[in-house]
């Protein structure tokens, strides 16, 4: 199994978000997880990459085997975690082909190979930035600097091209996208689905599973999975909305 | 998630926590004055580079001033009164024979540089670039020199020129800075020891880079250089300064003035990466930087470019500043300034505009970390007669951690109406969320705030030149992340 997640338990700053979660996500799988605004969504994504003030009360992460609780952001990233994030940041100055470099380099690095040169690196931004159709000149500005709403979600779609993980996350990838741009991203998900690598696909809506059909599909509610089905779970949640599954699970 | 927690805490505190890569000490015998200062100091100085009559009379006029004045104290820094008596005025490496070739330099002295990353060898070899090495004082070895010449130009140690050009000398020196100008020109006025002297004449654009490596070297000896360009009419020269210094426990003073002319279409970029011993951790030691650089746009259209990357010395006092005389001169100040651990500089510049339609660019990025204090400091003045002078100012500041300060004291004083003043100022930190975008990457935090700090301070970076830029973008991660793994 590429990840395990049992019985998690998350607080920040003393307050439980996450209150027992349970997921395995095999090589190959797409999982969407789904729920209402606030109920622990984002926390997840947090703890998987580590991110710090998020704190592991109970339970554990098991990612290729190892328990990575104690591991350091940038180690499970050269481990093979990717986040696209939900607000991706701006960093003035650094221009992306620059931070490209500097991420691939250090995975180089992590797995004790020599720097890529500089060719094939170059080959390389240009293959991906066509796959997820970003203007070529993107490239050249600093990171997601005055980048549009857009145009910042196909560059987290980008960067996971360039760095080809084992387990991606989508945070809410969706959010904020036009149609056109929707079916980019999708596109660019769709065509790094492999036997090898595993997506969990962090949405509100149904409508980014149009493009990237899930295998699995969990709801969550108040900190854990509520309810967990194939893909018609979505439509289903989509018709009936939420308001089904608080009413259900409500204490 | 508790230990890995109090392990992510710790990260900005690690890395603003560096020690100075720098430290040796380089073992070559030198001749050293009594300690103190007197005026039989100021002869013996004199003396031993047998100055003529005129330079000891200048020196002795301008120790006399010094012992009127009183230290200066307005500017944001803390420090300890200095005994001007406990210091020695003047070292100089004993070997002093002409060297025909980097053979005959001592070996020892070539291991420093080669410590440093300053290979000669490579430089004289590979990049073109001049250097005048100044060791403790005492110029050691001038390369490219015949190159120089068949331009007409004169690039030497300051003694050198005394000697072999004293009228170009007894001209210029002291007109821009002069002895009565502040209480540290006036003692660098008494006891300068050395430093460079460059010359382009008419029309020779320089056409290499000239560059001068100071270091600081023997125990309490202050470091009083003196460096001099003269820039006739439709003439350009880009002049390097760079420093390293070994690490010391006693504080060192150093006291440097530099004095820039330049005349009608003439241009002169001045760029300078200080990384003078900071101090230890906790405080403890490090250079006094306290320095007056100045350059007179005499000439119409002529130019001064000052781009500084500082990230050494315990103190920094310091503001590089331009005189636009000339109608249509152009004074421009880049400067990226890095304090961590107890690191206090106060830094900044002052454009003061004369002439008519003159225009300046102050671009100012200040990085604090450690319990640090950087403070930009900087005087725009337009004169009366300065019609359609136009300045912008830039103040940005940075701040790693909380426990720094970052301060601005920006003067602007305008006597003419048509004068278009401009300031901008931003205070920033860099985020938890720029940090853990990073390392997602798989950047780890060390190299996260190298690449971010290098990108926040990009606009002035660029204005160096290549091989310079290499050596600061380095300088800046080294003072900034260091110790860490």
């Amino acid at each position: 199994m590429l990840l395990n997640i049992k019985n998690l338990h998350v607080s920040i700053n003393g307050k439980e978000i996450l209150k027992g979660f349970n997921l395995g996500v095999n090589k190959g799988e797409v999982h969407a997880i789904m729920g209402p605004n606030g109920t622990g969504k984002s926390t997840l994504a947090a703890a998987i990459t580590g991110r710090e003030g998020y704190e592991i009360t109970k339970g554990e992460i098991i990612y290729k085997g190892k328990d990575i609780r104690d591991m350091a952001p940038d180690e499970r990233a050269n481990e093979g975690i990717f986040l696209s994030f939900q607000y991706p940041v701006e960093i003035p100055g650094v221009s992306m082909t620059n931070f490209m470099r500097t991420a691939l380099n250090a995975q180089r690095e992590y797995q004790k190979l020599p720097p890529i040169p500089a060719g094939e690196f170059l080959k390389k931004m240009e293959e991906k930035k066509q796959l997820v159709e970003i203007h070529a000149k993107l490239t050249n500005r600093s990171v997601n600097e005055g980048f549009s709403g857009g145009e910042k979600k196909k560059n987290e779609i980008f960067q996971m091209a360039m760095i080809e993980p084992q387990l991606a996350i989508l945070d809410e990838t969706d959010s904020g996208l036009d149609i056109d741009a929707l079916k980019v991203v999708a596109k660019g998900v769709n065509a790094l689905r492999s036997s090898e690598n595993g997506f969990v696909v962090i949405t509100h809506y149904q409508r980014l599973l149009d493009y990237i059909v899930p295998d699995f599909v969990h709801v969550m509610y108040d900190g854990r999975i509520v309810k967990s089905g194939g893909k018609g779970l979505a439509l289903e949640l989509e018709e009936k909305g939420y308001d089904w599954i608080k009413k259900e699970f409500e204490i | 998630m508790a230990k890995d927690k109090q392990n992510k805490n710790g990260v900005l505190e690690e890395v603003t926590s560096s020690e100075y890569k720098y430290g040796f000490v380089t073992d070559i015998e030198t001749e050293t004055a009594p300690m103190g200062l007197n005026e039989d100091i100021v002869r013996f100085i004199s003396a031993k580079k047998n100055e003529p009559e005129w330079l000891l009379e200048f020196r002795l006029i301008a120790f006399r001033h010094w012992l009127t004045l009183d230290e200066p104290n307005w500017a944001l820094i803390d420090y300890p009164p200095i005994n001007f008596q406990n210091i020695i005025y003047y070292a100089a490496p004993k070997k002093k024979k002409e060297l025909e070739s980097l053979d005959e330099v001592d070996p020892e002295l070539l291991d420093t540089f080669n410590k440093l990353g300053i290979s000669l060898e490579e430089q004289k070899m590979l990049s073109g670039v001049a250097v005048d090495v100044v060791m403790d004082s005492v110029s050691v070895k001038t390369t490219f020199q015949d190159t120089l010449a068949k331009h007409g130009i004169i690039f030497c140690s300051f003694s050198e020129a005394v000697q072999n050009h004293p009228d170009l000398v007894k001209k210029y020196m002291g007109s821009i800075v002069p002895y009565k100008d502040n209480y540290y020109a006036a003692l660098n006025s008494a006891v300068f020891s050395d430093g460079s002297f460059c010359f382009i004449p008419k029309g020779v654009r320089c056409p290499i880079e000239l560059s001068t490596y100071f270091r600081i070297n023997a125990a309490n000896t202050g470091q009083f250089e003196r460096t001099l360009i003269v820039a006739e009419a439709g003439s350009y020269v880009s002049y390097l300064e760079g420093c390293t210094a070994p690490q010391r426990d006693e504080n060192q003073l150093h006291a440097a003035i530099v004095e820039i002319l330049v005349m009608d279409d003439a241009e002169v970029k001045y760029s300078t990466v200080q990384n003078w011993y900071p101090g230890n951790k906790n405080g403890k030691g490090g250079v006094y930087n306290f320095v007056t650089k100045r350059g007179l746009c005499q000439g119409r259209n002529s130019k001064i470019s000052w781009t500084q990357v500082e990230t050494g010395s315990a103190i920094t006092w310091k503001y590089p500043s331009c005189i636009l005389k000339g109608d249509n001169s152009i004074g421009e100040f880049y400067s990226v300034a890095v304090t961590n651990n107890y690191q206090q500089a106060d830094t900044g510049t002052k454009m003061i505009h004369i002439g008519k339609n003159t225009k300046s660019t102050i671009i100012s990025k200040g990085i604090s970390a450690g319990k640090s204090n950087n403070s930009y400091r900087g005087l725009v003045r337009v004169s009366k007669n300065a019609d359609n002078a136009r300045n912008f100012s830039q103040c940005d500041s940075l701040l790693l951690g909380d426990q720094c300060g970052a301060h601005t004291f920006p003067y602007i004083k305008t006597a003419n109406p048509t004068a278009i003043v401009e300031h901008e100022a931003t205070t920033s930190k860099i985020s938890e969320d720029q940090l853990f975008y990073c390392q997602q990457r798989g950047i780890d935090s060390e190299k996260a705030i190298g690449l971010i700090v290098n990108g926040y301070a990009k606009e002035v970076l660029k204005q160096l030149p290549m091989e310079f830029a290499v050596e600061a973008q380095k300088l800046l991660a080294i003072t900034l992340e260091g110790s860490v793994g």
